[in-house]
């Protein structure tokens, strides 16, 4: 029971790769989550496709093809990170993790950013804001701006939730013994690798798909 | 028991509620769920009661039909989330997984902690909807009802299951991780204990379904909150949609309640007629198929709902389809006891019990597989019955029949025998007197979820009534006489019952870490036909004892 968190686990190999199965069998989990949402708006874009294709195009297409382009970096950073964390050079893998938090930022502020428009323009059919919608078939484009942020606001929980937890690790990182660091690197990376495949997902079913 | 029989066991590692409330014993995480589960139990069992009595008449005379909506609702919420689906993995899994497989613990004994504390959070959010005023959409939350017209505190109470969900992922996962990566050396795949396999099967189903109720779930919460219109027509919604995913949910639950329960009964038949487990493969490869075959089969809840009739022929099919493991386990159940040795202790008296009542009941799901049989008894009491004879006459009975079968280690006491065989056959008695009735008043049209009913089904309804006050009986005994034997019963030796398995090889109750050195296993599950056994097989405690 040397150097394992749980006292189940005899050795710190061990333990690590009972901790990144565990983060697949979530993953999975988390797949059928998504799952459920993607059918949602499958069925509903089959139902009404025109109104669907219309309503898309008021959504931003620079922000949020800026916004993929921030996330797989993020993506590339996280992988920097568990490429040090291997290799035991604990700056450099802080460092990685340091760069990907910020881009999970800058991810959120930019969604922010795209809501606040969004918002502006009265698209944002949710708590009795005005909707004003001038193109054809108003009552199934709000249906589509209704899932458009249903997805894109799970999506951004599951991202703060990565974020906070990378933070924490990194506030933790002193207390932490170098079998732990890397655990907690290799099933942290498989997360945030997840949520960012998630959105290489959302951005062409609700950006491109119609276009 | 005096205090030096305890010494050195989990029980003795300190007293109070902080030892308690901040262990990660997977052993003392199990009866922090057995507590709060009983008393849900018991709550969602008086709800029911309630009702019972309110039928006894065809009148509505002790409530009104709001409050009637709020108790049936209220009783389906409490009794499948809260009871249901953590009953056995939760406790008896909790407490029996490491063991059986030569474990100090689950892989994650502070996740399972934490499991427990977040569905008493989310059960609590459950209950102050009940107080609050209540939820009247019934325990499926079906839309449009609960989105649009339902009055009652239906976001809290949704809010509250989706909670719970995250519990379940939590102990799914857990367990699934367990089975894969601390098996004791020499335990194979199939020598795993038969409960342990249908611990895994249900790990697979709550990992893989529950986050699409939590997605329904939240769906009519953002509706009714935020007022996306996702269920609603008005907004292009399709309220359909939310039934296809409900059941996506609620059929593999259906099996997540059950299948534990299986794995009980494959433990205690074995052992009370001194034969290995009929069939062993096929028992354990059909826990699998009924697991996948799960996923498969949402469809039949929605005959009548306006799904297209092709879907309904597919869905009668794949039903009639999962019927198929269920019968491999009823079959090989009964082979299991053929020139068996038969005694009918307690444990062994519960199992049969399951055996009769969950056979019936699959018989009666057969029915209702057929689509047009279906479209005559949909909604009526023939569907209560049925699922009544699985989840209470199957899985609770089984609950039973292993609380009974592993009290001893759990406790280290024994209970009287002469009143655990009252109460397994005062419950038998009636449960049949309570839910055989509803099948004869179900087929002849009395429909499920009103206050009232034609003065012609009182009969029936009587006989129900009055099953329901011996069933009663038959719950409440084993609160009296199992609490009265951790205080008063008799010490129970480490293995009372001549079992196999990794759990009796050790102390009753176990040490805190389980076993002092890692077993090894050398034998398949069950090798009752194999002689001199228990002095055979590895036994940490003895040797410490002897010291």
């Amino acid at each position: 029971m040397s150097g394992t968190e749980s006292i189940a686990f005899d050795t710190p190999q061990r333990e690590r790769r009972a901790d990144t199965f565990a983060m697949w069998v979530f993953i999975g989990s988390e797949a059928m989550l998504f799952g459920a949402i993607f059918l949602v708006f499958l069925v509903a874009h089959i139902d009404f496709g025109p109104a669907f294709a219309a309503a898309s195009k008021h959504l931003s297409l620079p922000l949020g093809t800026f916004n993929t382009a921030v996330l797989i970096t993020s993506s590339f950073t996280m992988a920097l990170a568990h490429r040090a964390a291997l290799q035991r050079r604990w700056r450099a893998t802080v460092r990685a993790l340091a760069a990907t938090v910020s881009l999970g930022v800058c991810f959120l502020i930019v969604k922010g950013i795209e809501y606040g428009n969004e918002i502006h323009e009265g698209l944002a059919p949710l708590l009795g804001l005005p909707f004003r919608y001038a193109g054809p078939d108003p009552v199934h484009a709000e249906f589509f701006f209704g899932l458009y942020f249903m997805m894109t606001s799970l999506h951004a929980l599951h991202l703060i939730g990565g974020i906070v937890v990378i933070a924490g690790m990194i506030a933790l990182w002193r207390t932490a013994s170098p079998a732990n660091r890397l655990r907690r690197v290799v099933a942290v990376g498989l997360y945030w690798h997840f949520v960012d495949i998630v959105w290489v997902f959302m951005f062409p079913v609700l950006y491109l798909i119609n276009r | 028991m005096s205090r030096a029989a305890m010494q050195g066991t989990y029980l003795a590692e300190g007293s109070g509620p902080r030892a308690w409330l901040l262990t990660t014993d997977h052993k003392r995480v199990a009866w922090l769920y057995l507590i709060s589960l009983t008393a849900f139990f018991f709550l969602g069992g008086a709800m029911a009661v309630l009702m019972r009595i309110e039928l006894a008449t065809p009148a509505g005379d002790l409530v009104s039909d709001d409050t009637y909506n709020r108790l049936f609702s209220l009783h389906g919420i409490i009794m499948v989330w809260f009871f249901l689906v953590p009953s056995i993995p939760a406790t008896l899994g909790n407490f029996l997984l490491p063991l059986m497989i030569g474990a100090r613990d689950l892989a994650f004994p502070r996740l399972n902690l934490a499991s427990w504390y977040v569905f008493i959070f989310g059960s609590l959010f459950a209950l102050f909807a009940v107080v609050a005023g209540g939820v009247d959409t019934g325990w499926t939350f079906y839309t449009p009802l609960s989105t649009l017209y339902a009055n009652g505190w239906v976001s809290t109470a949704a809010f509250g299951v989706f909670i719970v969900g995250f519990s379940t992922i939590m102990t799914g996962i857990n367990f699934i991780v367990t089975v894969h990566t601390l098996r004791a050396p020499g335990l194979t795949w199939f020598r795993l204990p038969i409960f342990v396999w249908t611990l895994y099967a249900t790990s697979l189903v709550m990992v893989l379904a529950t986050p699409v109720l939590a997605a329904s779930l939240i769906l009519i919460v953002l509706e009714r909150v935020f007022g996306i219109g996702i269920f609603n027509p008005d907004l292009g919604g399709d309220p359909l949609l939310f039934q296809h995913l409900f059941w996506f949910y609620s059929h593999p639950a259906v099996y997540i309640m059950i299948l534990p329960g299986m794995g009980v009964v494959s433990e205690v038949l074995p052992c009370f007629s001194r034969r290995p487990l009929f069939g062993y493969k096929a028992v354990a490869i059909s826990s699998m198929a009924i697991a996948v075959f799960g996923f498969l089969v949402w469809g039949h809840h929605m005959f009548v709902s306006g799904q297209s009739a092709y879907a309904g022929v597919v869905f009668s099919f794949l039903s009639f389809c999962v019927a198929i493991p269920s019968a491999i386990k009823v079959f090989n159940w009964s082979l299991t006891l053929r020139k068996g040795e038969i005694s009918f202790e307690t444990p062994m008296l519960y199992a049969l019990f399951f055996l009769a009542l969950f056979t019936f009941g699959g018989l009666a799901g057969l029915f209702l597989a057929s689509l047009a049989v279906d479209v005559h008894v949909h909604d009526t009491y023939f569907v209560i019955a049925h699922f009544h004879y699985i989840m209470v006459g199957g899985m609770v009975t089984a609950y039973m029949a292993g609380l009974h079968f592993w009290w001893p280690k759990m406790t280290g006491r024994m209970y009287s025998e002469t009143a655990g065989r009252i109460a397994a056959t005062v419950t038998f008695v009636g449960f049949n007197l309570t839910f055989f009735p509803q099948f004869v008043v179900g087929f002849d049209g009395m429909p499920r979820r009103y206050h009232t009913y034609p003065p012609e089904f009182q009969f029936w309804n009587v006989l129900s009534s009055a099953g329901a006050v011996v069933l009663a009986i038959g719950y409440l005994m084993p609160l009296f006489y199992l609490g009265w034997s951790l205080f008063r019963g008799t010490h129970a030796t480490d293995n009372p019952w001549n079992a196999t398995g990794l759990e009796w090889q050790t102390s009753s109750p176990p040490p805190p870490h389980n076993f002092e050195t890692m077993p090894v296993v050398t034998r398949p599950a069950y090798a009752y036909d194999m002689k001199g056994l228990e002095h055979e097989r590895f036994s940490p405690h003895r040797e410490e004892a002897a010291r």
